[in-house]
């Protein structure tokens, strides 16, 4: 064999010769239908009337696409005794998610930032006494929350809950933060400190600006996280500020006659709506994020 | 003026004295270099100086004012750190004035000086651009012009050559002192490199394990090395230390060792000469080892030439060109020791060369305590 020979490196091997990667793509193929296939047919049922849905295979395509069902589950369906549809617990959602995700991300930033470069005294005890809480299951505190939100009559308003997702959110936040911080080379803060930057000029004018991919990961992760919270909106926020979620169990649990499948999915997939625009919009940032977390400095 | 003194400094880290109750004052203008193998307590002591690193004893006056628990804002140095710590998300302009800013400067005043600045180090096209689209000489430039573009009164420089390909670290060795010539800022700079060291320093500190060994001019420290561990870390190649004792021959001293007699001048030493039958360690830097071979000089001539003595000759083990000069190793009877050929006399591996050495440069060191005699 001539040195060339040797040198032309091996053509690469087609994706469909590899079996590791045949078994690899399958594998996907497979969790990917598992996840799609519901939301196939949610979407599908979503579009049909009640009388499609009782004569038509569940797979099958609507014969006359209907919004009627989107329609009712925004603005008409009953939740409980309302019939108002599901909108108001929309709105209800998007007053709690703001707050709880700018307040939280700002929050969790601001202790990570002292916690990873301000060497204080007792601030290791106090973190490690934060991942207790990040490990202790919710429903552990409820009670004693509300006994404890009770008499400051917090309990059952706006603030009460936008306050208990801020404080539930804490040692996650608190600990991308700090371990995102703690990553960056402490020269830096260092220089800042020399420069006459204080605790809140170094944090907001440094640290902040170069924080912007973490920012965007902690911001995803409240802002779906909260939206999707049920139990919490449904012990705190109160009649007046029950969440999209707990308006959309109150939706499909009221059976007054029929079950109506359709607008049951309809606002099932509304309710969905909002984490998966998140994602679709964000998510580059998102893994930009986690990559800039854990490999980069 | 005094610019700095540090009195009585110690600083522990985890549970380790890493400065020891060191002493040392600063003048104005000054150029001190802190030099010493990594771990020694330079890198701390700058750290201590700058606020950044609390002492656990003693005391740091900055203009004469102690400073040792003020906060580093207030304590008017300018530090240049060896990673430069250029703060990514700002322009260059952004990075130079961020002092400024963060002390309530008026914003013209700020852009005034940041040009300034750096106008002063051919900075001013670069002005827009990121630290990540500069190359390494040009964010070495913006990290001394963040320090220069406070008029701090203490410039401390953090290893700051350590990051360059040796091309470039000439180059801004240059430019630093160039630098320090045209402000007259007072400037203290750490390094491990003793070409730096020997280079900048209009005084020079070597340091050992949180103490200083040595301190004084690069000349002074060179020649007159206070100890064996200072004589043996500068130079390169190292000095040649050779074991031996002390002999009285009538009125003069004499070294000796297996196969070597060197006649010692009286100047040579500290305080009260050695003792008969002392031993001690003789320096010997190689560039003060002569070839009584070289041509115009006859072996006669070097034994005889004022203070040189002749010290019998060697075998030479190894040869190491390095282009203007050369090193031999030879191997004399008490040991192995490095001599250099300027002479362009060509010698070869094997030879038996005969040497003198000139008795005045040499160093003697207590063979125990290891400090100049």
């Amino acid at each position: 064999m001539s040195a060339q020979q040797l040198m032309r490196p091996s053509a690469p091997r087609r994706w469909y010769a590899d079996p590791a990667r045949l078994a690899l793509l399958a594998l996907l193929v497979s969790a990917a239908l598992c996840f799609l296939l519901p939301l196939y047919v949610m979407s599908l049922t979503s579009f049909k009337s009640m009388e499609e849905i009782r004569n038509t295979s569940l797979f099958a395509l609507p014969p006359q696409l209907s919004f009627a069902a989107w329609q009712a589950a925004w603005s008409s369906a009953c939740t409980g005794v309302a019939c108002e549809g599901i909108s108001a617990g929309f709105w209800n959602s998007v007053l709690i998610v703001i707050p709880s995700t700018l307040i939280a991300v700002g929050l969790g930033a601001l202790n990570g930032y002292a916690l990873a470069f301000w060497r204080l005294r007792g601030a290791g005890s106090l973190f490690a006494v934060l991942m207790i809480g990040a490990f202790l299951p919710i429903q552990v505190m409820m009670l004693p929350l509300v006994r404890l939100l009770a008499p400051l009559h917090l309990v059952g308003t706006l603030t009460g809950i936008i306050i208990v997702h801020v404080i539930f959110s804490m040692p996650v936040m608190t600990l991308i933060f700090r371990n995102y911080y703690a990553a960056l080379p402490r020269e830096l803060f260092l220089a800042a400190r020399l420069d006459g930057a204080g605790f809140l000029y170094a944090f907001l004018r440094l640290m902040l600006p170069m924080s912007l991919p973490m920012l965007a990961v902690a911001a995803i992760m409240q802002a779906t996280g909260v939206w999707n919270d049920y139990l919490l909106g449904l012990v705190f926020a109160g009649r007046e500020h029950l969440p999209m979620t707990v308006q959309l169990n109150n939706l499909v649990n009221t059976t007054t006659g029929t079950r109506e499948y359709n607008v049951d999915m309809a606002a099932t997939l509304l309710t969905a709506l909002v984490p998966l625009l998140i994602y679709a919009l964000a998510g580059r940032w998102f893994v930009r994020g986690i990559a800039a977390g854990s490999l980069k400095a | 003026m005094t610019a700095l003194t540090v009195e009585q400094l110690s600083v522990q880290l985890g549970g380790r004295r890493v400065i020891d109750q060191l002493d040392l004052q600063v003048e104005s203008g000054e150029f001190l270099v802190l030099l010493g193998a990594s771990g020694c307590g330079k890198s701390t002591l700058l750290h201590t100086v700058a606020g950044l690193q609390a002492p656990h004893s003693g005391r740091v006056l900055i203009d004469g004012v102690d400073r040792t628990w003020s906060d580093p804002g207030e304590r008017n140095v300018g530090m240049v750190f060896q990673s430069y710590a250029l703060y990514p998300t700002l322009s260059v302009e952004g990075n130079l004035g961020f002092g400024l800013r963060a002390r309530g400067v008026a914003r013209r005043e700020v852009r005034e000086r940041v040009l300034r600045v750096a106008q002063l180090l051919q900075l001013d096209a670069l002005l827009e651009r990121k630290p990540a689209q500069l190359s390494g000489g040009q964010r070495q430039r913006v990290a001394i012009g963040r320090a220069l573009v406070r008029e701090a009164g203490l410039l401390l420089l953090d290893e700051p050559l350590s990051n360059l390909d040796a091309g470039l670290r000439a180059t801004l060795r240059r430019e630093l002192k160039l630098l320090h010539q045209r402000l007259g800022a007072t400037m203290i700079h750490v390094t491990h490199d003793q070409v730096e060291a020997l280079t900048l320093a209009t005084r020079l500190a070597v340091m050992q394990e949180g103490r200083i060994r040595q301190l004084g001019t690069p000349e002074e420290v060179y020649r007159r090395p206070a100890n064996r561990f200072v004589a043996g870390f500068i130079g390169s190649p190292a000095m040649n230390f050779i074991e031996g004792s002390i002999a009285r021959v009538g009125a003069s001293l004499q070294f000796c060792a297996t196969g070597l007699r060197i006649d010692l001048p009286a100047q040579l030493f500290n305080a009260a000469p050695p003792l008969d039958g002392e031993s001690l360690v003789l320096g010997l830097r190689p560039e003060h080892i002569r070839f009584a071979t070289a041509p115009g000089v006859s072996s006669a001539q070097i034994a005889h030439s004022g203070q040189d003595a002749h010290i019998g000759a060697g075998k030479v083990s190894l040869i190491e060109p390095l282009g203007s000069h050369e090193v031999l190793w030879l191997e004399l009877e008490c040991g192995t020791v490095a001599a250099l050929n300027h002479q362009g006399q060509r010698y070869n591996r094997g030879e038996l060369v005969k040497l003198a050495v000139d008795a005045a440069a040499v160093s003697l060191f207590d063979a125990t305590s290891g400090e100049r005699c």
